[in-house]
């Protein structure tokens, strides 16, 4: 268990931030290359003033009158996206370790806080969930990657929250945890979770053409 | 998944697609398609497929998901998804008959009207994936057969209508004569070099709907424009080889227009009220031909209406009495963001105008755009009832006293007659230039 731990926690984390900044990095590039080639209309519409329009628009809840027209998927989306950034880098827990590793540290959320934003994301899987289940259109659309890629979100927070409360076997489920953290921090460039890279320059593209060459609002 | 609206859906047969996808082969289809999507395509449709997390957020765009109960085989997303979603994820290997479902779908239930782009949080151009598509049909031979019909009217004369050289010509003459009983010293001059304005029309103003040329040359006297017309190839603007995929006639046609503007010597196009003309010339034909903007200056005749208003060349006698409504056509209001304008013209010319909700860049397109009307009798019926939305709209603003429908785009006046027609609206439709000419102080 001990190796395990120690192999998780060292050359498979070093792993997983290398094939994410990586993946990143490639992903970013190969498409601005192969936009270069095969689609130069990007490079030519794309305006920064009206890219950060639309996405500042799209960024802020309710700025959009889709995000009017549905007020609890905005505000639950918007709180998801946010503490999906909040809570891995400024838990308690986690800062702890980044200190002890690499005696650096930050600004970190207490205790009860993490754990309610922790919280919040499980819940807002579970809508996500139970969305892709119940609503016609988007379950026509739900492809089983589509569950998958929920599952990769969801299971270093369910985890996380297990092990914090040492509940059961948290031992195990603790390795289980930066296990399943890693797995999604690799396959963020690599899935549909590439959206974290490409939203701003597809929004910005758009952006771009409706308001530098049609002269129209896009949201 | 489960595809049960899917099924519901009735078999609709067309010859072009059925008879193009007889002579297909499973290899055939392979090679055209990884041809194009290695030659053709690039980060956008990259980008586009692999982002789209199938969140549903723009189902509700759509009018044909709307006015179809909310069938989630309309969905933006769904319509990629079961097109050029599935081509990609098999790299090609499909059959004959999902290129049939593709081009039926690709062809006859998007209006390419880019509305789900402004419900879309990533911004995705389902539009384009849909373009995409048609071009794949295209490259089959497995367009729809009136949609093909025209695009070789196109590739044959130049123009939508099988419209001869000496007809156009005729026609035009056949109009001035007429006018001059109106205002003897009207002219409609054909080929004068150096004039302010090239004017260019859709081919079916010639053919069937030439009283249109008649009030312009009107309009055009009263206001003293310097206009002129051309006697070759390059005066139609119309542009369905856009929509049918075939993408080199569309810069060959977007090239004769330009061209017979620049042989004239004048300084700006200006364009008839049609809304995917303006958009071949505007946005996708000048692109085509390595334009970033169309090397002249376009300017759609709403613009062209707003500058004569404004600057008092036309005048209004009496303004149009009856309450009127303003349809507002995608590729000008989403495509150029006209909707200011065309309202000022409107108040300009009319005593009461109602809006229809929703409006301006979120209107909902009249099921005809795209090259959908163009896909002929076949798909006609399930265009009008996949405009439900539309004809809902028609109805409250009849409900408030409305009689006449302001629609200035040729396709959406065919649409927008079928729905009215379908449902018994009993609304009339004028385009901005019936209106006018109507109400304008012409010479004595």
């Amino acid at each position: 268990m001990h190796a395990l731990y120690s192999f998780v926690a060292g050359p498979l984390l070093w792993a997983a931030f290398i094939v994410f900044f990586g993946g990143v990095v490639y992903r970013l590039v190969s498409m601005a290359l192969l936009a270069h080639k095969k689609d130069l209309v990007v490079y030519s519409y794309m305006s920064l003033r009206y890219a950060l329009r639309s996405i500042m628009h799209w960024l802020v809840p309710f700025g959009s009158l889709n995000s009017r027209k549905r007020p609890v998927l905005t505000i639950v989306t918007f709180i998801f996206h946010c503490c999906i950034f909040l809570v891995p880098i400024f838990l308690f827990a986690h800062v702890v370790l980044w200190k002890e590793s690499w005696n650096v540290s930050w600004w970190y959320l207490s205790e009860a806080t993490g754990d309610l934003l922790t919280l919040v994301v499980i819940g807002a899987c579970l809508f996500f969930l139970v969305r892709r289940l119940v609503l016609p259109d988007v379950k026509y659309l739900s492809s089983p990657s589509d569950f998958v890629v929920l599952a990769l979100v969801a299971a270093p927070f369910i985890t996380g929250f297990w092990t914090y409360h040492q509940w059961v076997g948290f031992r195990a489920m603790g390795i289980v945890h930066m296990l399943s953290g890693e797995i999604l921090l690799a396959a963020i460039p690599f899935t549909k979770l590439s959206h974290m890279i490409f939203f701003p320059f597809m929004r910005g593209y758009m952006g771009s053409e409706f308001g530098a060459i049609r002269h129209a609002r896009d949201w | 998944m489960v595809e049960p609206a899917a099924q519901k859906k009735p078999k609709i047969h067309d010859k072009g697609i059925e008879q193009g996808a007889a002579k297909l082969t499973p290899e055939r289809i392979e090679t055209v398609i990884r041809q194009f999507l290695k030659n053709e395509t690039g980060a956008r449709l990259k980008a586009y497929l692999e982002t789209c997390v199938h969140c549903g957020l723009c189902s509700e765009a759509c009018h044909f998901y709307l006015s179809n109960d909310n069938d989630p085989s309309f969905a933006p997303a769904a319509k990629v998804k079961q097109t050029l979603g599935e081509i990609v994820k098999r790299k090609g290997r499909v059959s004959p008959a999902f290129i049939e479902k593709a081009c039926e779908i690709a062809h006859t239930e998007c209006n390419l009207c880019r509305r789900c782009a402004m419900y879309c949080p990533f911004g995705i151009d389902v539009a384009y994936l849909m373009l995409a598509m048609r071009r794949i049909c295209h490259l089959l031979g497995t367009t729809p057969q009136y949609l093909q019909d025209t695009a070789h009217s196109h590739s044959a004369t130049l123009n939508q209508m099988w419209v001869k050289e000496d007809e156009w010509i005729d026609s035009l003459q056949w109009q001035e004569e007429e006018a001059q009983e109106e205002i003897p010293a009207l002219r409609i001059p054909l080929e004068k070099e150096g004039a302010d304005i090239f004017y260019s029309v859709i081919g079916p103003e010639p053919k069937f709907r030439a009283q249109l040329i008649y009030q312009a040359a009107v309009i055009m006297n009263t206001a003293g424009v310097d206009w002129t017309m051309p006697a070759t190839p390059g005066w139609d603007n119309s542009d369905m080889c856009m929509y049918s995929g075939d993408n080199e006639m569309m810069a060959r046609l977007k090239r004769a227009h330009f061209e017979a503007a620049m042989r004239l010597k004048v300084k700006r196009i200006v364009m008839g009220e049609c809304g995917h003309a303006f958009r071949s010339v505007y946005d996708m034909g000048n692109r085509a031909l390595g334009w970033r903007m169309p090397p002249i200056p376009v300017v759609h005749a709403i613009e062209f209406y707003y500058e004569l208003l404004k600057s008092g060349r036309i005048r209004i006698a009496k303004k149009y009495p009856t309450p009127v409504t303003i349809h507002d056509p995608c590729n000008v209001v989403r495509g150029r963001g006209l909707h200011e304008m065309l309202r000022y013209v409107a108040d300009a010319l009319c005593e009461t105008v109602v809006e229809m909700h929703p409006n301006r860049e979120h209107n909902y397109c009249c099921s005809a755009g795209g090259g959908v009307i163009n896909t002929g009798p076949p798909f006609k019926n399930k265009r009008v009832a996949g405009n439900r939305v539309k004809a809902e709209q028609l109805f409250r603003v009849k409900t408030k006293g409305v009689k006449t429908v302001i629609a200035p785009c040729h396709n959406c006046h065919g649409g927008l007659e079928d729905i009215i027609h379908v449902n018994q609206l009993g609304l009339e439709l004028k385009f901005l230039g019936d209106l006018i000419y109507e109400t304008m102080e012409k010479p004595e």
